[in-house]
């Protein structure tokens, strides 16, 4: 029972400059996105025609319009080229999310398991290769992986291969990148989520006869599926539309959707057919996004 | 049934309109109806304990004298005037937290200093006045340590100076004892009511601690499902309950349901269940049902082998109950006796242990009679 | 009892360790061969500082980094601002119209794909004939950044306890001057975390710089971004040391400062 009509009027001034900030700077430039995919390619600038020129009066707006078409649209669908990315981004995405969460989650419990005094050392431990430059640690691991780098070295050096191996250009190089990077945002939900956890728990039902391994699978596992969920959103939703670790690690052969509208938008210069791409993705990604933000509402303002 | 009782009771000291006058407030949240058209009016000078159980509406009531929230209808005046719409920091009203709500990042004597910032005094005058409230609450040396620096009880000052700084009409003290152990609490209450008697300050203070109310309190106001059931002094909250639920709400009581069988000369003989003919006084407001429920106080209940000595004034009129001792429960200072009575009904009896070897103490099995005056009954509505 | 001894079991113990090695190793391999002599990556030449002298004399990857400085100091105290501004709004503003659409908004770029909110915001930035370069790169750094503080910060406010809130309008503060006296001071470890996070995030981003930034504007990731793609640079690893050290220094400083209020915070109000 807090002093709520107080603090409303205040606050409703508040909100004025980030909405108009989020307004202007994230949601209409959606539509400006729209507009694009129903453009057409031009050698010109800006390089897509047809250019809404809003001095010119309004027949020369009409005829803009019609020229409108949704053929980029067409060619995403029946291109073979587009659909194959977009489905390896999915299912890379997915195997990386389930990769993470099979090696995130042990080092979250063992986190949560810390006595109380030493829990924020290792989340600083866990924070600060986040903090430090995506690209740095990405750039770090192409060190490692080269033919002569480090792994190969050690490989040879303990007997397991008898020639270097090929890393780098491979999805294996890939994989790695991504669940090296993305290891915080799967690892952090989960501590949080299993920290609040009372200890209280796995004694009770210890008490009632479980066995270590029992108590984790009937109480403490259930228990953490909302930070299994939240790991999960953070991770498989930005994977999908990754550009910068399949581009530096993976192989030549079939591109990640982020990758093809990389090289559309900047090689071939075809503005209008990236900015379908990227509503497309926006369409694919539109069901995990609506669940992310109901869990994003009921865990920040749960209550209100 | 509770009826909604009249603001004013017996004028301790009548000094004229009183200051504050709470008229028909009404709080609902959602569905739920927190405070219900109640009215009290809070004289200067006094010192009052709303009590109740947790979910009756103290808080709530408390909450909106302070300003944080306002009701839905009615009117709150203070000095006359309705300040039920005023903000929280316009009102000549200040409240000590249950938490305290120091600020952790001020020190002592800033955060007692902070409210008078705000007034607007010069810097001479708000020094004068935090020594002077560093004094009152005996915290002499402690002005430049933080909360943290501080235990329960100090920090527990420090919110009293803060609220006391600012000389408001009215301080308002939510629950402010709930967090120190026993020891201390008893002394803090005394030196609350010390306090409040030297300043000549009015202060309301909520609890659900009955023992508190009653030390510390001029008059209490109890409160049920957001209606005031009584608003007494506390002798006369205990001695002369209004409601049935009021008697077994404050302290222990013995309840003995029965019809009305004679009236006849200011006393009612009434035929109770399990417990026989009892004759009670009839009380100031006669009774117009033909059943009613009698309280006894367990300490009202003498214990004796064979009754009433002969030589005790009106022993003759004195109600008699035979019965045996059922359990026996010893606190020290006091032993209670639960009795089971030959006719059926449990009674709760109280005797202080006035001797220290137990040569006269009963022990569970014996028989005893169990004795007390009618005036020492209260009679109330079913 | 057995229970508490196994609680923190060596299965625990092997995780944690793996976890942390596999996320610290490619980084010390990193600093340890920025110190490397050899110009090749494979070849140990003997400790050295070459690749710091040769950093601070090249003037591309200098200036670079002075630009990436700039605009993460901009679009960080920008977002500082703006995000502690939603952040309050959402937490204290109660049921507005608009609302879920707000929060919508703010939440969203946490996981938006970056490639789709850099391609947007470029396309923006078009249609309103806005010269590509420093600014725009800074407005889409707030952009993303903002919505990061406004998670942090909102998360600090519903742990808050209102009641010193309460306390300071008691005393005579108004409900603006109230959140200034008492709840800032309470909340200012979370929004300066919040300001790190930006400042980091905008430091090291390279998909949205790339979308909005113009001609002259190269931000430090782009820079090393194209070296990268033309194979391991030596010059590259003392670079990232350099950024390593700075970013580590100040979260080990935000981290203690942190901790000092918290626990002051804490320890105000009584159990």
């Amino acid at each position: 029972m807090s002093a709520r009509q107080i603090f409303t009027r205040p606050a409703r001034i508040a909100v004025i400059a980030p909405y108009l900030w989020m307004g202007l700077f994230f949601l209409v430039p959606f539509g400006f996105v729209m507009k694009i995919s129903l453009s057409q390619s031009a050698i010109a600038l800006p390089p897509y025609t047809p250019v809404f020129d809003l001095a010119a009066g309004w027949d020369a707006l009409a005829a803009a319009f019609a020229e409108l078409s949704l053929d980029n649209f067409r060619l995403l669908i029946s291109d073979n080229l587009y659909v194959l990315s977009y489905l390896r981004s999915l299912t890379v995405a997915a195997v990386s999310t389930a990769i993470l969460l099979v090696i995130g989650y042990p080092v979250a419990y063992a986190m949560a398991r810390l006595p109380r005094g030493w829990q924020p050392l290792a989340m600083m431990l866990v924070i600060v290769p986040f903090w430090t430059s995506f690209l740095i640690r990405v750039y770090a691991w192409i060190n490692i992986l080269q033919h002569d780098g480090l792994l190969n070295k050690v490989l040879l050096w303990l007997h397991l291969v008898s020639a270097p191996v090929v890393w780098l250009s491979t999805d294996t190089a890939m994989y790695l990148g991504i669940v090296y990077s993305y290891l915080p945002f799967m690892v952090l939900p989960l501590y949080a989520t299993l920290a609040k956890l009372p200890h209280a728990l796995g004694e009770a039902a210890a008490d009632l006869g479980c066995s270590p391994r029992q108590a984790f699978w009937l109480v403490t596992f259930p228990l953490s599926l909302p930070g299994i969920g939240a790991g999960v959103l953070l991770c498989f939703i930005p994977i999908v539309g990754e550009f910068v670790i399949p581009d530096l690690l993976a192989g030549s052969g079939s591109q990640m959707i982020g990758q093809t509208l990389w090289l559309e938008f900047f090689t071939n210069r075809d503005w209008p057919v990236a900015s379908a791409i990227a509503l497309i993705l926006l369409a694919v990604l539109l069901l995990p996004l609506t669940i992310y933000e109901r869990v994003q509402l009921r865990q920040l303002e749960g209550g209100r | 049934m509770i009826e909604n009782v009249a603001k004013r009771s017996a004028p301790a000291d009548a000094s004229g309109a009183p200051l504050l006058q709470i008229e028909a407030v009404w709080k609902r949240f959602g569905g739920f109806v927190a405070v219900n058209r109640l009215s009290l009016d809070i004289r200067a000078g006094e010192f009052f304990a709303l009590l109740g159980p947790s979910g009756c509406g103290k808080t709530t009531l408390l909450r909106m004298l302070a300003g944080f929230e306002t009701p839905d209808s009615g009117r709150i005046l203070l000095d006359g005037q309705d300040i039920a719409a005023v903000l929280p920091h316009q009102r000549p009203v200040n409240m000590m937290f249950q938490n305290y709500a120091l600020f952790p990042h001020l020190s002592v004597a800033n955060n007692i200093a902070f409210g008078l910032k705000r007034a607007g005094l010069p810097g001479r005058e708000i020094r004068e006045r935090v020594a002077e409230m560093v004094a009152l609450v005996k915290l002499e040396g402690m002005e430049r340590r933080k909360p943290d620096q501080l235990s329960g009880g100090q920090q527990q000052r420090v919110a009293l100076a803060r609220a006391l700084a600012r000389r408001p009409r009215l301080l308002l003290l939510d629950e402010p004892l709930a967090a120190l152990d026993k020891k201390l609490r008893e002394s803090t209450q005394l030196e609350l009511m010390a306090l409040q008697k030297r300043l000549g300050m009015t202060f309301i203070i909520v609890t659900h601690d009955q023992d508190e109310a009653m030390t510390v309190a001029d008059r209490i106001g109890v409160m049920q499902s957001g209606r005031l059931a009584q608003v007494a002094t506390p002798r006369q909250l205990y001695e002369t309950p209004a409601s049935r639920w009021v008697a077994e709400f404050v302290g222990d009581v013995n309840m003995l349901e029965g019809a009305i069988e004679a009236r006849d000369h200011g006393r009612l003989t009434v035929a109770t269940e399990g417990a026989g003919r009892i004759s009670i006084a009839e009380p100031r407001q006669p009774i117009e049902a033909t059943s009613v429920c009698i309280a006894i106080r367990p300490e009202k209940i003498k214990l004796s082998r064979r009754g009433p000595a002969a030589d005790i004034d009106h022993a003759d009129a004195m109600n008699r109950l035979d019965g045996e001792v059922a359990e026996v429960g010893y606190y020290g200072g006091l032993t209670s006796y639960k009795i089971r009575l030959d006719t059926g009904a449990t009674l709760l009896a109280k005797m202080a242990n006035t001797t220290r070897l137990d040569a006269d103490a009963y022990r569970a099995g014996q028989h005893v009679v169990a004795w007390f005056a009618p005036d020492d009954c209260v009679a109330l509505d079913k | 009892m057995a229970a508490r001894v196994a609680r923190f079991s060596n299965f625990n113990l092997v995780s944690l360790t793996l976890g942390l090695a596999f996320l610290y190793l490619p980084i010390v391999v990193l600093v340890v061969y920025s110190f490397n002599d050899s110009r090749l990556v494979t070849v140990w030449g003997g400790w050295s500082l070459r690749w710091y002298r040769e950093f601070f004399q090249d003037d591309a990857m200098l200036a670079a980094s002075w630009i990436s400085l700039r605009v993460a100091l901009a679009s960080a105290t920008a977002a500082a601002v703006l995000g502690t501004l939603a952040a309050v709004a959402l937490s204290r503003a109660g049921s507005f119209r608009g609302r879920t659409l707000f929060s919508g908004m703010l939440y969203a770029p946490l996981v938006m794909p970056e490639v789709i909110t850099g391609l947007s915001l470029l396309l923006l930035f078009v249609a309103l004939n806005a010269e590509r370069g420093f600014w725009t790169v800074a407005i889409a750094h707030t952009t993303l950044t903002m919505c990061f503080v406004a998670v942090v910060v909102q998360s600090r406010l519903g742990s808050l306890d209102r009641s010193v809130e309460e306390a300071a309008m008691d005393l005579g503060c108004g409900p603006v001057e109230a959140f200034f006296q008492a709840t800032l001071p309470l909340i200012w470890p979370a929004i300066a975390a919040g300001w790190m996070l930006a400042f980091a995030l905008s430091l090291d981003d390279l998909v949205i710089a790339s979308f909005t930034t113009g001609p002259g504007s190269a931000t430090l990731p782009i820079r090393i971004y194209s070296e990268v793609r033309l194979g391991v640079k030596p010059e590259i690893n003392a670079i990232c040391t350099l950024i390593i050290a700075v970013v580590t220094i100040a979260i080990v400083i935000a981290s203690l400062a942190s901790k000092l209020s918290r626990g002051r915070a804490d320890s105000a109000a009584p159990m």
